[in-house]
């Protein structure tokens, strides 16, 4: 039987409940929080420092660095083991990719820029959430940015080409399986910052896939700057 | 030269944000924050902001105990929290944190391990508590002691089929809790004694004591931190002051 | 066709268009993207006739020559003072720079400024690989003795301090206490502890409203 309709009744373009508020952590020089659906992640960045080990420095401008952690009671089913492994080092280097093309550090020769994902509970669509509330607190914080960078996982589920898959059609067992395509785009100009692909698809697909990608990233761009802004705004 | 002017502040009685000595700044409890989690509570005392869950798994029981689970309480001091806080191993600071916040209700038998048994000798329940700090303005083991408590509280056992936990199906059934003892530190910064510090405060306190009070208004568990020594004298008037503001904190659970 | 498309004073954030057509040049905050001038940082809108601009709403420091900065001897040297400016650079105050007295060779440095000492200097050179040095000669700069330092959002400097040092004048006048503000974002206050908080409260509204209007009155409705 092919995926016709999403296990939570969403239409296939659909994006989850989104939710974005800045200054989350208070203590740091910019933070934002991104929910979608029941995937949250918080953002919160420090710096600039020093740059340790020193021999990272770079001279001529700034280091972004990511540090991506599921807090240990957030995964699906058992406790992640804090402390990090190979899963979160990875992401945290490619949210460095998906962010840095936006950012000029120019001011900031030898210094680094420490971006702080933490993630209280997730279903699925992890580290596209991680970046999303990164790009937010980032211009929070005041850095130069040319842009914001919008982050959402896509699927294949079954032969169906969706956006924003959630644990469930990750999981998907039934023909055809189930691709997933975090991707991230830089709105303004449609760049990709961030592609990965776990499954299979056709490069017709994977075209139709980017396309609606971008088309939904303007909908998480919304709900950035919304956030953004809305922190400005006078309170009674 | 800022102790200096802490100092002077505290001898008159005020703190930097105008409270009092023995002054709490507004303290609250969030429950059920983490669906993920079997339990989940959130505490913000002032700017000071804590994420506690509960994660429940079943394990053959150890030999020598084949009718007691497990408790265990974790705390991580998030990087994202704080300045001081970098990335990498747990630092001192951080495992004192987690095994203070242990042993106030570990050992303190808030929780029969024996309840956590589910079939003696072949499988018992497996109960993990991890606080993970959010915002770090100072008092973090109120903040945790309480956070934890209130997970626990919030906790519902996963459906067990066949041996094997279902976590998709929560049942309705929470963790017996026989007392919840909470944690009152209070700080001690030249001849004054106060509670609850901001992170301004708190750097310059000269030593600590935790005391975690029970309901029946006993002491559970005590650490005494920081550089400086206490009398005698200041264990008894701290211990009075936390005996007295527990009930407070134990009113926001 | 040439339009500016946000309102003057607006909350503006990366990537925003702000004005279409080839007739606008881009300021400070800002830059061009084809027909579009674009918001480069959060900041608030600003035209002037053709220029578009922004005012940074926040942002990390970043040191230039002639600021004022506040900040704390971490360091003493063989020549100076190495000072810890609450950012990811620290700065050298040599001795030439550190009193009109002279300081005979050999002298115990730390009778001048000790470690923990704060200070409210001024730059005087910053390189590209942001070497910085800072002098303690002109007028108002000096040890700061007592009180205490808290940290702002650096962007928020100006509007603390207000016009020609009007805002800070107030909160003086409101509480007695004895301020000194830092370009890096460090804010030194002495004050009496009952007024302490009254102070940090004014300076903390000033930071949270500093784009609304009527901030004035409000600052002063607080003292009362």
């Amino acid at each position: 039987m092919s995926y016709t309709k999403r296990f939570d009744g969403r239409q296939f373009e659909e994006l989850r409940k989104m939710e974005a508020k800045v200054g989350v952590v208070p203590s740091a020089q910019g933070s934002a929080m991104f929910k979608i659906g029941n995937t949250v992640a918080i953002a919160a960045i420090r710096g600039p420092r020093e740059v340790r080990p020193r021999f990272m420095q770079d001279p001529t401008q700034g280091l972004l660095r990511c540090h991506y952690n599921m807090m240990p009671f957030s995964g699906h089913g058992d406790r992640v083991r804090p402390g990090g492994g190979r899963r979160s080092k990875e992401i945290s280097m490619i949210m460095e990719k998906a962010l840095r093309p936006v950012i000029n550090l120019s001011d900031f020769p030898n210094a680094m820029i420490e971006v702080h994902v933490e993630l209280p509970q997730t279903d699925a669509g992890t580290r596209c959430a991680g970046i999303t509330a990164a790009a937010i607190a980032l211009a929070h914080a005041g850095y130069e940015m040319k842009d914001l960078v919008a982050s959402v996982a896509l699927g294949k589920v079954g032969n169906q080409i969706v956006a924003d898959v959630n644990y469930d059609e990750e999981a998907y067992e039934g023909e055809g399986g189930s691709t997933d395509i975090p991707l991230a785009i830089v709105p303004s100009t449609g760049e990709v910052t961030l592609l990965q692909l776990d499954g299979e698809v056709t490069q017709e697909e994977l075209k139709k896939i980017i396309e609606l990608g971008t088309k939904v990233a303007g909908d998480i761009f919304k709900v950035q700057q919304q956030a953004l802004k809305e922190s400005f705004k006078e309170t009674a | 030269m800022n102790r200096e002017h802490l100092l002077k502040a505290l001898a008159k009685g005020v703190r930097y944000d105008g409270r009092k000595l023995d002054e709490y700044r507004p303290i609250k409890v969030e429950k059920d924050v983490s669906h993920s989690a079997e339990g989940s509570a959130r505490v913000t005392i002032g700017k000071t902001d804590v994420i506690v869950g509960v994660k429940m798994g079943c394990e053959k029981p150890y030999s020598d105990t084949p009718e007691e689970g497990n408790l265990m309480v974790n705390v991580e001091l998030l990087p994202l929290s704080g300045d001081r806080h970098e990335p990498g191993p747990p630092t001192e600071e951080g495992i004192e944190l987690s095994r203070v916040t242990d042993r106030g209700i570990r050992e303190s038998k808030s929780i029969d391990v024996k309840n956590l048994c589910v079939e003696k000798g072949e499988l018992v329940w497996n109960v993990m508590v991890d606080a993970c700090t959010v915002n770090d303005d100072g008092g973090m083991f109120d903040a945790i002691g309480l956070g934890s408590m209130a997970a626990l509280q919030n906790a519902k056992f996963p459906e067990l089929e066949d041996g094997v936990v279902n976590y998709d199906k929560k049942s309705d059934k929470g963790i017996p809790i026989d007392r919840d003892p909470l944690p009152v530190t209070v700080y001690k910064v030249g001849p004054h004694l106060f509670v609850d510090p901001t992170i301004q405060e708190q750097q310059f306190a000269d030593s600590r004591l935790t005391i975690s009070v029970t309901r029946e208004n006993t002491v559970v568990a005590l650490q005494k931190g920081g550089p400086g020594p206490l009398t005698p004298q200041d264990v008894d008037t701290m211990v009075g002051i936390a005996l007295k503001k527990a009930p407070e904190l134990r009113k926001a659970l | 066709m040439e339009k500016v498309s946000v309102k003057n004073r607006d909350v503006v954030v990366p990537g925003e268009i702000l004005a279409t057509g080839m007739g606008f040049v881009p300021g400070n905050g800002t830059y061009r993207e084809g027909d579009n001038v674009r918001a480069a940082r959060l900041g608030l809108m600003g035209v002037e006739g053709k220029v578009i601009k922004l005012t940074p709403l926040a942002g990390p420091y970043v040191h230039q020559v002639n600021d004022r900065i506040i900040a704390r001897v971490k360091d003493i040297l063989m020549t100076g003072w190495r000072l810890d400016t609450n950012s990811a650079y620290s700065a050298v105050l040599g001795l030439a720079e550190a009193t009109s007295d002279f300081i005979p060779r050999g002298a115990d440095l730390k009778q001048y400024f000790d470690i923990d000492d704060w200070v409210i200097c001024k730059i005087t050179k910053v390189t590209s690989q942001k070497l910085i040095d800072v002098s303690m000669k002109g007028p108002g700069l000096r040890k700061l003795i007592g009180g205490r330092v808290i940290k702002v959002n650096p962007a928020k400097v100006p509007r603390i301090i207000g016009k020609e040092g009007s805002m800070i004048s107030l909160i003086k006048e409101g509480t007695g206490a004895d301020i000194q503000v830092g370009q890096n974002g460090l804010v030194w206050i002495k004050a009496d502890p009952e007024k302490d908080p009254k102070v940090e409260g004014a300076i903390r509204m000033i930071e949270e409203k500093a784009h609304l209007p009527g901030l004035t009155e409000k600052v002063k409705e607080s003292f009362k």
